[in-house]
């Protein structure tokens, strides 16, 4: 062979390859071979893939029920998971806190899962243990003296239940429970009673109750609300009064807002039921529809218990039921621990240290705990001022059970086994009863041993059961011998500047401040994010001579904070709003302001310091500057005239053009989406299911202040006279796409199905596409943006999405990854995809159901349904780009 | 026209000082390249050279980190790169509108500054050449907006205007280039003639392609050259047009506008004669070549702005007039927006240097003043630069959706990026200075014999 096409040595023995010569190329191959060996090998026994278990199949998720527990009441979820691995979260349909549907806060609860910040180890006064040596530890606490527990509120049968036979055990043993959010957990007096269902009303009037926003049950009213005003087709839907300081998303939906400050409420509570006829029109008008209307009056978690009470009597409803015993409160844990009593004490959760009432002095006491220890997901301040630090298990690695506000339970699974070594709370009370081998399973398992094996299959399958234990409306304590502290005196007169506190609606209570999903999260009405605000309004900005981005200093009880001011059109006057939860690096903390007198709002002196601090917003502009973006009409006149929503504007007609018709090929099912704007609440799910579902990248609050953030749905708010509208913003997929004429190498293009398609690999980021798109939904990788995605986050992605790296541009697809699964499907079985069997991340998560999408050529699909409402319309329909996406206008009652 | 008697003392004015041969006009030209490496120009070029690495930092950082390094973002997803690439390549246009449209014209005054606005021309059609590649999210591909058979069976997507940028400008550099140097040849010929070292001569000999004076070579020179001529004068319109076009295809209020190609044009010859002002005033100081460069050039070139800026200030008016007319309320609110809004101050000053400033051209005494010239030029080139951040920054801002409005700061590699190429544009000329006859030697001479001058 000597054909020069093959070089030297490529395919034919060397020659004259002596045994010497042999010899020695043989030993560099073992030694070069040894090199490749020196490369770290898993200390665990492999064990290959031989058999396939059942069930799992790379590139087919399995999906799993449990629930989400906040505020001590469980949310069911549905969570997908690609080879063992939870990547997403969907609601549960059968559970009645979520019906299919989710919040943010369920969405980026799966981003904290893989949180490489967690606490990974026992820590014993900073340096690294063992959990065998705080089990031993613990132990002789608990045969030496009285132990005291601190958690947060919980509703789980089998926690209970653990706590109940290990104080049989250990007869000193205590247990208190807290919560920021629910004042009660504080005095240890009876939860507020909310009524659970809204299904009845004809008016509701809401008196500083955030329904849609706030509490475990609010998935369950936007969804009631919402089914009643969807297309406004039968008589009267339901009507929706609010007064509140702040401007939640209840008081955004309200057909009639009222802004009064939180200490005004129960006046205005009082002026309700005796039906004064006198005062502001809203008052006149509420009095009126409760008098000839099914009305129901519900007053906030916030207003103290005299308001519930007073509207207990006006009207009976069904109200939330409580575990029949409940723990003592926070305000009798800390006197005792003041007092010296509690030489050991255990804290699971939560971070009181921070989160408590200020003036009961709560992490002063917990320095002087002989003995404490924190189990939590990071070891945060409380657990820096306790001896242990225990790494919690996530709720998603874990074997619990939790009830639903109704009283109905799941039993949560876990997902994965525990990352970082985490134990749960029914691990920790087995291990205090001298059962350290005891697992969640084993715990959970016997004590539901009532259900049998198939009862047990079926409840973890459908994540719902119903639970025939006692529950009761008047819960006695039972877990201490501690009397609930009364209720302070609320101060009821106000004379100067009122200050109310609000969980966080991205952050809630500060828990998730370390989510940057739920950092970068736009808040509903301020769209700030990574960071808080001193909200007020606009006179009362004048008064004080601030404007938005001056910082304030607040003061109040002999303490201080400063913060940015942002102005909010709506808030009503002498009065600001501080959210909750910030803190660090990003917004201020205002729990330093929140005291035992003043748990939700009490008097406050803001003072102008002369510094400025950048608010981070997504939306700039709240002024819809004349131009009919959000169409809004009243119900008489859209009864009236039914195109008054499409009278807005003139599109121009589908032949109005030079140009033949495309020569393209055209399938049968034409995707189309319609957004409902009578029924959008604005509550952000749908951004996170998008960014969970999309591997859509966090860029921080450098970039967002830049204006470079990425998410592919926003939500826009507007300010309109009184109202305020929502207007969820997805890629419109316009038939006369401007992005795709412009893109010089066709990275945007059509495809059969009338999807406008972003080839990421084609594209080479001129951004002339963005310039051109008159929706600007557009998003680019202007730096970067997945380095900060480090083991294990690369785990959350969607194995089914393209993580896109620097210089390309992204948007909105539709969720084509859901549309290609749902065709190939459809294939399989030789049929076109059936209505609703695609579901969009966005639309999936929506509690309001607002977003629908389908085939808009099947006249019978839901979508078509929509679209052929008079409510109907295209935004900027007269730039003839005619978008798959429309709206329908916004009908309110007069 | 009107009679020459008539015409202003400074349009009659000689297009060469009296008294100049051909002996005297090799000399003077010739003489440049081949003397000593002056201090003034060692100092003028280290500055530029340092502009120039400010360059290469530049976009060094750039591909390392990407274009998030400017104050780009969504909704301004433009920013420096397009107005630099704009504002570059309507310099270049001064260049071929002089060469090659003033040639076809037969306008003599051009043989005194022809050589020196194409290279101008071509260094700025290099800088401007430069930032569309850089601007790209992925400048490693660029040659995907190239039409190349490839394995995919891809295309550029030939209906983009920047597919057409890419034809526009390439076509363009291509023809300056072969235009200057066809000029430049027996120049060249001349320096390899002149020079007295070895090496020197060696270099020139080889750029001179054997360039022998004879009638031949002549004949055909002049033949080609006025080929180019007819060749490179449509694209003085066309390649403003096609930059304007990606711009005016868009649907953005603020660019969707029919009056962009004229306007543009107009636009560049503006700035580009304005530049060829702030470069030819210094250095006729500097090298004494009043004798060459006279009055009656500075007049013509003043005369040509005005007129051009004429067209330019009319532009800025049918723009604000058709705003309105149309009776779109995005239009108008853009219209209204520029005039009042975060970015009116940068309107207004570009009114001021673009409009008003350049209306002292209307006084003789200003076109053939060469301090009073140069200031106006100076005025113009900025206003030129503001009037595209106007166009770009400022429709961008706000355009239809209130919820997505936002605004631009430039970061310090905008400006860097900025000055950089300006380092680079003056790297480039200095070296041309520096090494090539930057009057056109043949030319001069030829005027030198038809104003009278002696042949020896």
């Amino acid at each position: 062979m000597n054909s020069p096409e093959f070089p030297p040595g490529a395919q034919e023995w060397p020659r004259g390859l002596s045994r010497r010569k042999f010899a020695r190329l043989a030993a560099a191959s073992a030694a070069l071979a040894g090199t490749a060996g020196c490369t770290r090998q898993p200390l665990e026994k492999i064990i290959p893939y031989v058999k396939q278990p059942e069930l799992v199949v790379p590139g087919k998720p399995l999906y799993f029920a449990t629930a989400m527990v906040l505020e001590g009441l469980g949310r069911g979820i549905i969570v997908e998971s690609h080879t063992g691995r939870p990547t997403k979260i969907e609601g549960n349909p059968d559970h009645p806190a979520s019906l299919g549907a989710t919040d943010a806060f369920m969405q980026a609860a799966v981003l904290e899962l893989y949180d490489p910040n967690r606490s990974k180890s026992v820590r014993h006064n900073g340096s690294d243990s063992t959990w065998a040596m705080f089990e031993t530890a613990i132990r002789e606490r608990l045969e030496s003296g009285p132990v005291f527990l601190l958690t947060e509120k919980t509703t789980s049968p089998a926690l209970i239940d653990q706590i109940r036979r290990l104080r049989e055990t250990f007869p000193e043993f205590r247990w208190h429970h807290y919560d920021p959010l629910d004042f009660s957990t504080v005095t240890g007096g009876p939860p507020p009673q909310v009524p659970i269902t809204l299904d009845d009303a004809e008016v509701i009037v809401a008196l500083d109750a955030d329904l849609f926003g706030e509490g475990l049950a609010n998935l369950a009213h936007i969804r009631t609300w919402a089914r009643q005003r969807h297309l406004w087709e039968n008589g009267q839907p339901v009507k929706l009064y609010v007064a509140e300081p702040d401007v939640t998303i209840t008081g955004a939906m309200a057909d009639h807002r009222l802004p009064m400050r939180a200490s005004e409420i129960a006046k205005l509570a009082e002026q309700i039921i005796s039906g004064v006829v006198e005062g502001p029109e809203w008052v006149r008008k509420v009095v009126e529809d409760l008098r000839t209307k099914r009305g129901l009056l519900v007053a906030g978690p916030r207003q103290p218990a005299a308001v519930h009470e007073m509207i207990r009597r006006f009207q009976e409803t069904d109200r939330q039921l409580s575990e029949s015993e409940i723990p003592g409160g926070l305000a009798a844990l800390t006197e005792a621990m003041r007092g010296g009593e509690v030489e050991t004490l255990l804290v699971f959760g939560g971070n009181p240290a921070v989160n408590a009432p200020v003036d009961l002095g709560f992490a002063e006491a917990l320095k002087g705990v002989p003995f404490s220890a924190h189990l939590s997901l990071y070891e945060d301040q409380t657990s820096g001022l306790c001896q242990w630090h225990l790494p919690q298990a996530h709720f998603l690695e874990t074997w619990s059970d939790i009830r639903a506000f109704d009283g109905r339970v799941t039993i949560m699974q876990p997902l994965i086994e525990p990352l970082y070594g985490g134990r749960s709370a029914h691990e920790l009370v087995a291990a205090m009863s001298g059962d350290a081998e005891r697992r969640g399973y084993g715990v959970l398992r016997d004590f539901w041993d009532s259900l049998s094996e198939e009862a047990w299959r079926t409840a973890l399958a459908e994540g719902v059961f119903e639970d025939p234990r006692s529950r009761s409306a008047t819960p006695s304590p039972a877990f201490n011998d501690a009397v609930a502290v009364p209720d302070p005196e609320p101060a009821d007169q106000i004379t100067g500047l009122e200050i109310s506190f609000r969980a966080d609606p991205c952050l809630h209570d500060g828990r998730f401040a370390r989510n940057s999903w739920l950092q970068e999260l736009p808040a509903p009405l301020t769209k700030l994010t990574w960071g808080n605000a001193v909200i007020m309004g606009s006179a009362t900005a004048g008064r004080l001579g601030v404007e938005n981005e001056d910082v304030v200093e607040l003061s109040r009880a002999g303490r201080s904070v400063r913060g940015p001011v942002m102005i909010l059109p709506g808030h009503v006057e002498d009065a600001v709003t501080v959210h909750l939860g910030h803190g660090g690096d990003h917004g201020f903390d205002a729990y330093p302001l929140r005291t035992m007198d003043a748990f939700w709002f009490g008097d406050v002196l803001v003072e102008k310091t002369g510094e400025k601090q950048r608010l981070i917003t997504t939306q700039h502009h709240q002024d819809m500057e004349g131009r009919h973006l959000v169409r809004h009409a009243l119900a008489e006149d859209y009864r009236a005239k039914p195109s008054v929503i499409q009278d807005m504007g003139h599109p121009p007609a589908e032949d109005e053009t030079f140009y033949p018709p495309s020569p393209l090929p055209v399938s049968d099912q034409q995707w189309g989406m319609a957004i409902n704007l009578n029924t959008c609440v604005g509550c952000n799910a749908c951004i996170l299911a998008c960014q969970a579902e999309n591997n859509i990248p966090v860029v921080g609050p450098e970039q967002v202040a830049l204006g470079r953030e990425m998410h592919w749905i926003r939500i826009d708010t507007y300010f309109e006279e009184s109202r305020v509208h929502f207007q969820p913003v997805p890629c419109m997929h316009c038939e006369n796409a401007p992005c795709e004429l412009v893109c010089p190498v066709a990275a945007t293009v059509h495809d059969s199905e009338g999807l406008n398609v972003q080839v990421y690999n084609r594209c080479i980021g001129t951004r002339y596409c963005s310039n051109n798109c008159p929706y600007k939904v557009r998003r680019f990788n202007f730096l970067e943006y997945n380095t900060g995605v480090v083991p294990p986050l690369n785990l959350q992605k969607n194995p089914n999405v393209t993580v896109r790296s620097r210089g390309v541009m992204e948007k909105c697809t539709y969720c084509v990854q859901r549309i290609s699964a749902a065709r190939i499907e459809a294939k399989k079985e030789d049929r076109s995809v059936r209505d609703g069997e695609i579901v969009p991340a966005c639309a999936q998560a929506c509690p309001a159901e607002a977003i629908v999408f389908g085939d808009i050529n099947d006249p019978e699909s839901e979508v078509s349904k929509w679209k052929a409402s008079p409510l109907n319309y295209a935004l900027l329909g007269e730039t003839n780009v005619r978008p798959r996406t429309t709206y329908l206008g916004k009908i309110t009652h007069g | 026209m009107s009679d020459a008697s008539d015409r202003p003392a400074a349009d009659a004015a000689p297009l060469i000082a009296p008294g100049e041969t051909w002996r005297s006009v090799t000399e003077q030209i010739g003489g440049i390249p081949l003397s000593k490496t002056s201090r003034g120009w060692l100092f003028g070029f280290a500055v530029a050279f340092a502009g120039l690495m400010l360059f290469f930092l530049s976009v060094a950082w750039l591909l390392l980190r990407g274009v998030g390094i400017w104050g780009i973002q969504i909704p301004v997803a433009w920013g420096f790169a397009i107005i630099n690439f704009v504002w570059w390549i309507g310099i270049g246009h001064a260049g071929t509108f002089i060469s090659a449209f003033l040639l076809l014209m037969a306008h003599e005054w051009r043989s005194s500054i022809n050589r020196f606005a194409e290279a101008m021309t071509l260094f700025a059609v290099a800088c401007a050449g430069l930032f569309p590649l850089l601007h790209l999210g992925r400048p490693w591909v660029f040659y995907w907006m190239l039409p190349y058979p490839d394995t995919m069976g891809l295309w550029p997507q030939f209906r983009s205007t920047l597919v057409w940028d890419v034809f526009a400008v390439g076509t363009y550099l291509l023809v300056s280039l072969l235009f200057f140097y066809l000029g430049l040849l027996p120049d060249l010929a001349t320096m390899r003639d002149l020079a007295k070292k070895r090496w020197k001569k060696r270099l020139y000999g080889l750029f001179a392609l054997g360039w022998r004076n004879s009638a031949v070579h002549w004949q055909r020179q002049q033949k080609l050259y006025l080929l180019l001529a007819g060749l490179a004068t449509p694209l003085v319109v066309s390649v403003h047009s096609v930059v304007s076009f990606d711009f005016a295809i868009t649907i953005l209020p603020g660019w969707h506008s029919t009056i962009f190609p004229p306007y543009f044009v107009a636009g560049a010859l503006f700035s580009g004669f304005a530049m060829v002002l702030n470069i030819i005033l210094p250095v006729r100081k500097v090298y004494g070549l009043e004798n060459l460069i006279t009055r009656r050039h500075l007049n013509a070139l003043g005369c040509v702005m005005l007129t051009v800026g004429t067209i330019v200030a009319y532009s800025y008016f049918t723009e604000a007039l058709i705003a309105w007319y149309s009776g779109h309320s995005f239009e108008i609110y853009m219209m209204r927006n520029r005039m009042l809004g975060n970015f009116a101050p940068a309107y207004w000053f570009l009114i001021l240097c673009n409009v008003v400033v350049p209306q002292a051209l209307w006084s003789r005494r200003v076109r053939t003043h060469a301090g009073w010239l140069f200031l106006v030029a100076a005025f113009i080139n900025i206003g030129m630069w503001l009037e595209r951040f106007v166009i770009i920054i400022q429709s961008l801002h706000r355009d239809f959706l209130p919820s997505s409005w936002g605004s631009f700061g430039p970061t310090f590699w905008d400006w860097a990026t900025l000055a950089g190429s300006l380092g680079l544009f003056f790297a480039l000329l200095f070296l041309f200075i520096r090494f090539l006859p930057m009057i056109s030697i043949s030319e001069v001479k030829e005027l030198a014999g038809k104003e009278g001058g002696r042949e020896n």
